[in-house]
C-alpha cells in the first residue's frame, strides 16, 4: 500500500522487481534489474544468450534470491521469504528452458512433482493422480491416439511430447502468473504453433505470463509488452503498440554492437 | 462393435501401460535368482534345506541386518549412500547400555535415549552430505570411524550383558517368538509395511524419488531436496539403533564391535533388490526378498559344507554382479525406447 506511486486505482502489479542483482562469484548476472508483470499482460523478455533471462526468471520464481539491496513484491506486498514452493503456493508457474522433468519417473509423477495430491488421511492418492493425468493429457496434450500411457516413464517421449507434459503442468494448476522460459526451443514447427496459442489463451483467461525466448518472430505477435536484456541489465523497455517489428530489430541489432538501446540521432 | 460397447478400449487407442517387464523385471530377476540359489543349495545340502530349522533361523537372523536395509534403499534412491550404520548400530546401544545398565534407568527411557542417538547421528550425516555438499561416499566413511571411536571411548572398550531377568521387556519385544513365529521377522515384516507406505504414499516418498531421478528438476518444482536427504539419513540412523538393539538382545550381550560385519549384507541386500546406484528408481520389497535371499547365501555357504570365507566372495559377487545387470538393463531399455524397437 505504502509503495503504490503510481496514482489512481490501478491494481497493483502482479509481480515486480525492484533494483534485483544477482551476483555469482565473480560474475554478475543481473545489475539493478526493475522488473513488472501488470494483470493480464504478457510479457516478453529478449536478450542474447547470456544476457540474464533465465536468472531473472529463477529469480522471480525464488530458486535464487537476489543480492542484498533487491526487492520483490508481489500484488503490491513486499516478499521477504521467497521460495519456489511459496512462489508455487502463490499461483506462479514456469515451464522452464531445461524442461524440469525427472526423466525415470513415470509421467504423473512429473505431472504432480512437488504438488503431490493427498487424500483425508495425508496419504498420496496415486489413483487420482493417474486418472488425473490421463485426462490432461488427452484433452491438453491430443495423446488419445497414441501410445503414451500415464504410467509411462518420462524418458521414451519425444522432446515434444516432453514440453506437452511441462506446459500441461503449468496449466493443470491454473497459475496466474504462467513462465515459459524458451518454450519453443527444439519443437517442431507445428508444436511451436500450438505453443504459442497456449501463450495466447493465458491472456485470454486473465491470466499474465512472462515469455521468453530468442526468437523475436515468435515472442514479437503474442506479448503486450517487452523488456530488452543485455549483459545483465534492462536496456529497454517497449509497449509492442509503440514499436513495430522492424524498429525493434534495428535497435536490437545496435545493442549487441553497443549495448545501448537508442540509435544515434 | 460389442467389444468397445464393454468398455474395452477402442481400438487404435493404443494407451497400454508399459510392460510388467519393463516395471517389474529386476524385480523379477530377484526372484528368479533367489529361487535358483534355493535349489541350488536343496541339492547341495538336501538335509539341512528340506528341514524348519533352517528356515527359523533365517527368519531370526536376517532382520538383523535386513531392516536398515529397507532404510538404507531410502537413501540409495536419493543418489546417496551411508556407510556409518554399522557404527550407529553399536553407538545407540552402546548409549541404551549407559543409561539403564550404569545409568539405572528404566528401559523405555534408554530406548528412548537410543533412539534420539540414532536421529542425531543420521541429521549429522544428513547435514555433511545435503548442506555442505560432501559426496556421502566418502564423508560416510567418516562418520564410520566417529561413531564407532566415540561408541569405545564411552564404553571403554567394554560389553555388557542383556539378560532376561534384567531387560524383560526388551526380551518379550525383540527375542521372544510370537505364536511361534520369529518377533525379529515380524517386526522386519511390520517395518516393511510402514516403510512401503512412506516411500510409495506420502510426498516425502515422491520426493525421493524426484530428488534421487534429478535434483535439479525437483527443485526447480519447489522440492527442498536438503530436507528430503537429511530425513532418508535420519530414517537410516533410527532403524539401525534398533538392529543394533535386535541383535544384541539375540546375543544377550552388547559388544562393542556390535555392526561390524553388517555392512556388506546390507548393501547386497540394497542393490541386489535392485535398487539403482544412480538414484531415482528402487523399491523396499526389492530388498526386502533380496536380504533373505542374501540371509540364505550366509547360511546356505556354511552348511553346503564350503568354507565360510566364501560368504564375503559370494557376497562381492552379489554387489558387483547385480549393480553390472541394473546397469545393463538400464540402457537397454533406454534405447529401446529411443528407437521405439
Amino acid at each position: 500500500m505504502a509503495q503504490s506511486a503510481s496514482p489512481g486505482a490501478e491494481a497493483p502489479p502482479v509481480m515486480e522487481l525492484r533494483n534485483v542483482s544477482k551476483t555469482f562469484g565473480e560474475v554478475r548476472s543481473l545489475a539493478g534489474v526493475d522488473f513488472q508483470v501488470n494483470p493480464r499482460e504478457i510479457v516478453g523478455l529478449l536478450g542474447d544468450n547470456g544476457a540474464g533471462k533465465s536468472t531473472l526468471i529463477k529469480v522471480v520464481m525464488g530458486f535464487y534470491g537476489p543480492d542484498s539491496g533487491g526487492e520483490i513484491y508481489f500484488h503490491g506486498k513486499r516478499v521477504h521469504d521467497w521460495s519456489v514452493a511459496r512462489a508455487r503456493s502463490l499461483g506462479i508457474e514456469t515451464v522452464y528452458q531445461e524442461r524440469a522433468l525427472c526423466e525415470k519417473q513415470p509421467i504423473w509423477r512429473n505431472m504432480f512433482m512437488g504438488r503431490e495430491l493427498r487424500n483425508r488421511f495425508g496419504l498420496l492418492d496415486v489413483a487420482a493422480m493417474r486418472n488425473e493425468c490421463s485426462r490432461l493429457m488427452s484433452e491438453h496434450m491430443g495423446f488419445t491416439s497414441t501410445a503414451v500411457h500415464p504410467d509411462n516413464v518420462v524418458a521414451t517421449m519425444s522432446g515434444g511430447e516432453k514440453q506437452g507434459v511441462a506446459i500441461t503442468r503449468a496449466l493443470h494448476f491454473e497459475a496466474e502468473l504462467v513462465i515459459l522460459d524458451e518454450p519453443t526451443m527444439g519443437l517442431s514447427l507445428s508444436e511451436t504453433k500450438k505453443t504459442l496459442d497456449f501463450v495466447r489463451s493465458i491472456k485470454a483467461a486473465g491470466k499474465s505470463a512472462i515469455f521468453i525466448d530468442h526468437n523475436i518472430f515468435n515472442i514479437y505477435p503474442v506479448v503486450d509488452r517487452l523488456y530488452v536484456l543485455d549483459r545483465g541489465k534492462v536496456a529497454g523497455v517497449f509497449n509492442r503498440a509503440d514499436i513495430t517489428m522492424d524498429q525493434l530489430i534495428e535497435r536490437l541489432y545496435h545493442v549487441a554492437r553497443t549495448g545501448s538501446m537508442e540509435l544515434p540521432p | 462393435m460389442s467389444e468397445e460397447a464393454a468398455g474395452v478400449p477402442k481400438v487404435g487407442h493404443k494407451a497400454a501401460p508399459p510392460s510388467l517387464l519393463t516395471r517389474y523385471g529386476s524385480q523379477m530377476g530377484i526372484v528368479g535368482v533367489g529361487f535358483a540359489m534355493w535349489l541350488a543349495f536343496v541339492i547341495a545340502a538336501p538335509r539341512v534345506f528340506t528341514d524348519v530349522d533352517i528356515y527359523l533361523a533365517f527368519a531370526e537372523t536376517t532382520p538383523l541386518f535386513g531392516i536398515v536395509a529397507l532404510s538404507l534403499t531410502f537413501v540409495v534412491i536419493t543418489g546417496e549412500i551411508d556407510l556409518s550404520f554399522p557404527s550407529v548400530m553399536a553407538l545407540g546401544t552402546a548409549i541404551f547400555c549407559l543409561v539403564t545398565y550404569y545409568g539405572g534407568a528404566p528401559w523405555w527411557l534408554g530406548l528412548i535415549a537410543a533412539g534420539l542417538t540414532g536421529v542425531a547421528c543420521g541429521l549429522l550425516n544428513g547435514f555433511l552430505v545435503a548442506s555442505l555438499n560432501i559426496p556421502s561416499l566418502v564423508i560416510t566413511i567418516g562418520t564410520q570411524f566417529l561413531f564407532r571411536g566415540l561408541e569405545l571411548v564411552l564404553m571403554n572398550g567394554t560389553g555388557v550383558p542383556l539378560l532376561v531377568d534384567k531387560y524383560p521387556q526388551m526380551h518379550t519385544l525383540l527375542r521372544e517368538p510370537l505364536f511361534g513365529v520369529p518377533v525379529q521377522t515380524l517386526w522386519m515384516v511390520g517395518i516393511l509395511i510402514i516403510e512401503w507406505l512412506l516411500l510409495n504414499r506420502t510426498r516425502f516418498g515422491a520426493h525421493v524419488f524426484l530428488v534421487g531421478d534429478n535434483q535439479t528438476s525437483a527443485r526447480l518444482m519447489g522440492v527442498n531436496a536438503g530436507r528430503v536427504k537429511i530425513k532418508a539419513f535420519v530414517l537410516v540412523g533410527v532403524t539401525a539403533v534398533f538392529c543394533g538393539l535386535l541383535s544384541s538382545i539375540y546375543g544377550y550381550y552388547f559388544w562393542p564391535s556390535t555392526g561390524d560385519g553388517s555392512l556388506l549384507n546390507t548393501i547386497a541386500s540394497v542393490f541386489l533388490g535392485g535398487t539403482s546406484v544412480f538414484g531415482g528408481t528402487g523399491s523396499v520389497i526389492g530388498t526386502f526378498v533380496a536380504a533373505f535371499i542374501i540371509g540364505a547365501i550366509n547360511a546356505g555357504i556354511v552348511s553346503a559344507g564350503v568354507n565360510a570365507f566364501y560368504t564375503q566372495l559370494a557376497f562381492g559377487l552379489v554387489i558387483v554382479v547385480s549393480v553390472v545387470l541394473q546397469t545393463l538393463i538400464d540402457r537397454r531399455i533406454r534405447r529401446q525406447s529411443l528407437t521405439g524397437k
